[in-house]
C-alpha cells in the first residue's frame, strides 16, 4: 500500500506537522478518568461563554494562549450520518486535546427483550442491533444456539449463509464508503454507494422478503430456499459491482483533495488497536492481518479462497482502501459460493428444531401440532453457555448466550464491534484538527444500534 | 519393610487429579494458579477464578499471550446459584489463535470485582455497561458512570428483579389513509 | 395572515399559493436514528429520488427545516433532545413518524424506549413498517403533501 508519490519525504514532512499522535499527549491514553470533561478550572470559562458573566475586556489578540480551552459538544443530532453519537471535545484553538464519546442515545434494551423472546424469535431481535449487517448478527446468534443444541447445519444452508453474509459485507461497506465520501465532501459518493446497494438489496428482497432486518438465518439453517433464478441475479451483481468500484477508484483513489484530507488523519497504530480491542478494517488498516474468517472459520467459509487486505499506516485513507479491497474479496467469495452451491436441505432435519413442511400441515394432525408447539412454546435448549464470534463488516461480532434449559435464553449478550471501536476515537482524534473529526468518525464506521443495543 | 495395611506413598494422597488443559500455553497458566479451576464448556476453555485472584490471573493471562480482551459482561443468576452475579470475560490470543473465557462470582450485597482496565484498556466501556446494567462495581475503573441509561436513572435494568417495563398496547385514534 | 380571513377571493388564492409553496419545497431535518434512517437515506438517493419533490436537501440545522422525519427508535435518553430539536423548528412544521418504533415503540415494548414518539411531539403522519421501504416513506410524504394542499392540516 505504499505509494512512492505520496510517501516522498517532502510530502510526509509537510503532513507531519499535523499528523495525529506525533505530539506527546498530555494524558496517558489508558487513564480514562482524566478525560472527565467538566472540571472546575473551566467553570469560569463556561460562565463566560454562556453569557452568565459579561466582561468588557476586548483585547485584540491573534494567538492562542496556553491553557485556554473550550469544550464543544457535537451531537447527538448532527448531520454526519452515523446516528446518535455525542462527542464532547476539548479544543485548544483548532486542535483537539481530549475527546469523550457519550453514547446511550439509542439504547433499546435488546438484551432484556432477548430474554423475553424464545430462541426462534431471537433472530428478529438481534438482527436490529447492527442494522447495516443484519445477516451477521443473525449468523452469530444462530451459531451460538446451534452450538448449545449440538446440531450441524447441512452444507447448502452453510453455503447460503456465506453467500448472504458476504453480500451483506458488500452492502455495508458501500454505505460506509458513501457516508465517508459525503462527510468529507465527495457528495457523489453518497449517490454512487446507495445506487449499488439498491441492486444488492433487491436480491435480498427477492430471497428473504425484506430489504433490511431479515430474520432469515435462523437456528437450524435458513428460513427458506433461494428463489428460482437467483443465479442470474447474483451474476448481474457480480458484473455490475466491479465496474462501479472502478468508478469509485476513478473518483477517489488518486484524487489529491481526497488524499490530502485522509492521509495521515485519524491514525491508530497496531499496538493501540490491539490494546483497545479494535477489530475489523480499522485493525487491518493498521497492519495486523487478523480476520476471524481465516483464524476461526465458521459456516464452511474455509472452503472458499480469498485474501485479507491489510493496510499500513492506520489512517483514514488506509481504512478506505481496506474496505474497497474487502468488497472485491467478498465478491470473489460470492462467485465461488454461486458456482459451487451444494444441493440439499436448507435447514437441519431435526424434528425438535425444524417445523414440518407447510404442505404437510394440511394433511397430518401431528404435523399441525408439531408446528403449533414449535411456534408457540418454542424449542427448549439444553443448559449451557457459549461465545461465538463472526467477522462482521465492523469487526468481531460475538454472541454470548446462556441457557438454563428453558425455551428462552437466560442471558444474551452481544459483543458489539462498534462499541469497542468507539474507544479508538479519542486515540485517533488526539492532537488533530477539529476539521478532521468528521473524517475520522466516518472511517471508524460506528453503527449506533450496535453500540447501544 | 513397610507394613501391608496402608499403601506406601512418597507424598500424601492429593485426592482427584485436578484437570488441566492440554494446550501448552493454557496448561502453563493453570499450573501457576492453583485456585483457578479449568472447565471445558462445549468446546471452549473456561477458567473459574475466585474473586480475589481476578486481577492477578488476568495479568498472567495477558502475559501468556492473550493480547485482546474481547468482552466483559455479567450474568445475574438470582437464586439459582449461591453467588448471585457471575462476571465473565472473554479473551483472545491472536498470536496463538486461542480463546479463553474467565469467570468469577460476586455476591448479592455490594457486588464488586477488580477492574481489568489497567490490563486491557479496551474493556473500559464494557465494564461501564456491566455496572450500568447490573450494578456490579469494578474497583480501579477510572470512570465508573452510567453509559447507556440516562445519568439520573434509578435501578439496574438487566437484573432479573427489574421488570421489562412493557406498557399495555395503546390504540391511537389516528385515521387510516388508504 | 393568509389563512384566517374568509370569503375574500384574493386571500384564498394567496392561501392556496402559500400551501402550494410549502408542499413543493419542504426541507426535512436530519433526524435519522436507527435502521429507518438508512431507508430514509435510500429514499433520498438515486433510485427513489426525493429531489423530484424538492426535498433532497436535508437541513442539518432545525432552524432551516420544515419537516422532521423521526426515523428510528427513540430512547429515554434521546427524548429530551428530540423535543428540543422540534421546538427549535420554526412554524409551519410537520412531523412524520417513520417506522414501527417511532410510531408505537415497535417490537421493543420495554423500559428503554419511548412507546411512540407522539408522547413527545405532535405527529402528522405515521408510516408503518420495520423498516418501511422507500415506497412506503414516499407514500407517507406525498400523503402529507396532499393533506397540506387540501387544507386539512393547518399549521
Amino acid at each position: 500500500m505504499s505509494d512512492p508519490t505520496i510517501d516522498s519525504p517532502e510530502i510526509t514532512e509537510t503532513l507531519d506537522l499535523w499528523v495525529a499522535g506525533t505530539e506527546e499527549p498530555e494524558f496517558s491514553p489508558t487513564d480514562e478518568g482524566e478525560q472527565e470533561i467538566s472540571d472546575h478550572e473551566s467553570e469560569a470559562r463556561l460562565d463566560e461563554q454562556f453569557g452568565r458573566v459579561v466582561e468588557d475586556d476586548y483585547v485584540f489578540d491573534d494567538g492562542v494562549d496556553e491553557g485556554e480551552r473550550m469544550i464543544l459538544n457535537m451531537g447527538p443530532q448532527h448531520p454526519s450520518t452515523h446516528g446518535v453519537l455525542r462527542l464532547q471535545v476539548e479544543l485548544e484553538g483548532e486542535i483537539i486535546r481530549r475527546t469523550k464519546p457519550i453514547i446511550g442515545y439509542l439504547h433499546t434494551g435488546m438484551e432484556k427483550t432477548g430474554e423475553q423472546l424464545n430462541f426462534s424469535q431471537g433472530g428478529t431481535n438481534v438482527t436490529r442491533m447492527d442494522y447495516l449487517a443484519p445477516f451477521h448478527n443473525e449468523l452469530a446468534y444462530s451459531l451460538a444456539v446451534e452450538r448449545l443444541l449440538g446440531i450441524e447445519v447441512p452444507p447448502r444452508a452453510a453455503a447460503i449463509r456465506v453467500l448472504l453474509t458476504e453480500l451483506n459485507r458488500c452492502s455495508s461497506h458501500l454505505v460506509a464508503l458513501a457516508t465517508n465520501g459525503m462527510d468529507i465532501g465527495a457528495i457523489s459518493m453518497m449517490i454512487y454507494g446507495f445506487r449499488e446497494r439498491e441492486q444488492i438489496l433487491g436480491f435480498f428482497e427477492k430471497t428473504t422478503g425484506l430489504r433490511m432486518n431479515h430474520n432469515f438465518i435462523r437456528p437450524g439453517g435458513v428460513a427458506a430456499d433461494l428463489a428460482p433464478g437467483w443465479k442470474d441475479d447474483v451474476a448481474a451483481i457480480l458484473t455490475e459491482l466491479p465496474r462501479r468500484l472502478q468508478q469509485y477508484d476513478d473518483l477517489l483513489k488518486d484524487n489529491p483533495i481526497w488524499i490530502a484530507r485522509t492521509r495521515g488523519v485519524g491514525v491508530i497504530s497496531a499496538e493501540e488497536a490491539i490494546a483497545y480491542g479494535i477489530t475489523g478494517p480499522a485493525l487491518r488498516a493498521a497492519g495486523v492481518a487478523w480476520d476471524l474468517r481465516q483464524a476461526f472459520p465458521y459456516s464452511g467459509i474455509e472452503n472458499y479462497e480469498f485474501e485479507v487486505p491489510v493496510g499500513e499506516h492506520g489512517d483514514v485513507y488506509d481504512r478506505y482502501r481496506v474496505r474497497i479491497e474487502e468488497i472485491h474479496q467478498s465478491l470473489r467469495i460470492v462467485e465461488q459460493a454461486m458456482d459451487s452451491m451444494p444441493m440439499g436441505d436448507y435447514r437441519v432435519d431435526d424434528r425438535k428444531v425444524t417445523p414440518p413442511p407447510r404442505a404437510r400441515i394440511d394433511e397430518s394432525m401431528e404435523a399441525l401440532i408439531h408446528h403449533f408447539k414449535l411456534f408457540t412454546e418454542g424449542f427448549k435448549v439444553p443448559p449451557g453457555e457459549t461465545y461465538v464470534a463472526v467477522e462482521s463488516p465492523r469487526g468481531e461480532l460475538g454472541c454470548y448466550l446462556v441457557s438454563n434449559g428453558e425455551a428462552r435464553p437466560y442471558r444474551i449478550h452481544t459483543r458489539a464491534p462498534s462499541f469497542a471501536n468507539l474507544q479508538g476515537l479519542p486515540i485517533a482524534m488526539a492532537d488533530s484538527l477539529m476539521a478532521d473529526t468528521v473524517a475520522t468518525i466516518a472511517s471508524m464506521d460506528p453503527v449506533m444500534g450496535d453500540v447501544d443495543r | 519393610m513397610s507394613d501391608e495395611t496402608t499403601t506406601v506413598e512418597e507424598t500424601p494422597p492429593v485426592g482427584p487429579e485436578r484437570p488441566l488443559p492440554e494446550h501448552p500455553v493454557l496448561r502453563a497458566l493453570f499450573e501457576d494458579f492453583e485456585t483457578v479451576g479449568w472447565v471445558r464448556s462445549l468446546g471452549q476453555d473456561v477458567a473459574q477464578v475466585p474473586n480475589e485472584a481476578w486481577a492477578g490471573f488476568a495479568h498472567a493471562v495477558r502475559d501468556a499471550g492473550f493480547e485482546v480482551c474481547v468482552d466483559v459482561t455479567v450474568v445475574d443468576w438470582m437464586r439459582e446459584r449461591p453467588e448471585r452475579f457471575e462476571i465473565v470475560a472473554n479473551l483472545l490470543s491472536m498470536a496463538h489463535k486461542l480463546r479463553l473465557r474467565m469467570t468469577t462470582t460476586a455476591g448479592r450485597v455490594d457486588p464488586s470485582v477488580a477492574s481489568l482496565v489497567p490490563i486491557w484498556p479496551g474493556v473500559n466501556f464494557a465494564e461501564r455497561e456491566a455496572y450500568d446494567m447490573f450494578g456490579v462495581t469494578f474497583e480501579g475503573h477510572p470512570d465508573l458512570t452510567r453509559i447507556l441509561m440516562p445519568d439520573d436513572w434509578e435501578g439496574h435494568p438487566l437484573r432479573k428483579d427489574f421488570g421489562v417495563g412493557s406498557v399495555p398496547v395503546q390504540f391511537k385514534e389516528s385515521h387510516q389513509v388508504s | 395572515m393568509a389563512t384566517t380571513a374568509p370569503g375574500n377571493l384574493m386571500m384564498t388564492t394567496v392561501d392556496k399559493a402559500a400551501r402550494w409553496a410549502r408542499t413543493r419545497s419542504m426541507f426535512p431535518a436530519t433526524f435519522g436514528l436507527a435502521c429507518c434512517a438508512i431507508e430514509m437515506m435510500a429514499t433520498g438517493a438515486a433510485h427513489y429520488d426525493l429531489a423530484r419533490f424538492g426535498m433532497e436537501v436535508f437541513r442539518a440545522s432545525p432552524r432551516q427545516a420544515d419537516l422532521m422525519i423521526v426515523a428510528g427508535r427513540v430512547s429515554q435518553k434521546m427524548a429530551p433532545v428530540l423535543r428540543q430539536v422540534f421546538d427549535q423548528m420554526p412554524d409551519p412544521k410537520w412531523v412524520i413518524s417513520m417506522g414501527a418504533c417511532a410510531s408505537t415503540g415497535g417490537m421493543f415494548n420495554n423500559y428503554a424506549l419511548v412507546q411512540g414518539v407522539d408522547q413527545v411531539v405532535p405527529v402528522d403522519i405515521y408510516v408503518p413498517g420495520c423498516p418501511p421501504g422507500p415506497q412506503s416513506l414516499l407514500h407517507g410524504i406525498l400523503t402529507l403533501h396532499d393533506k397540506i394542499m387540501s387544507g386539512e392540516i393547518n399549521n
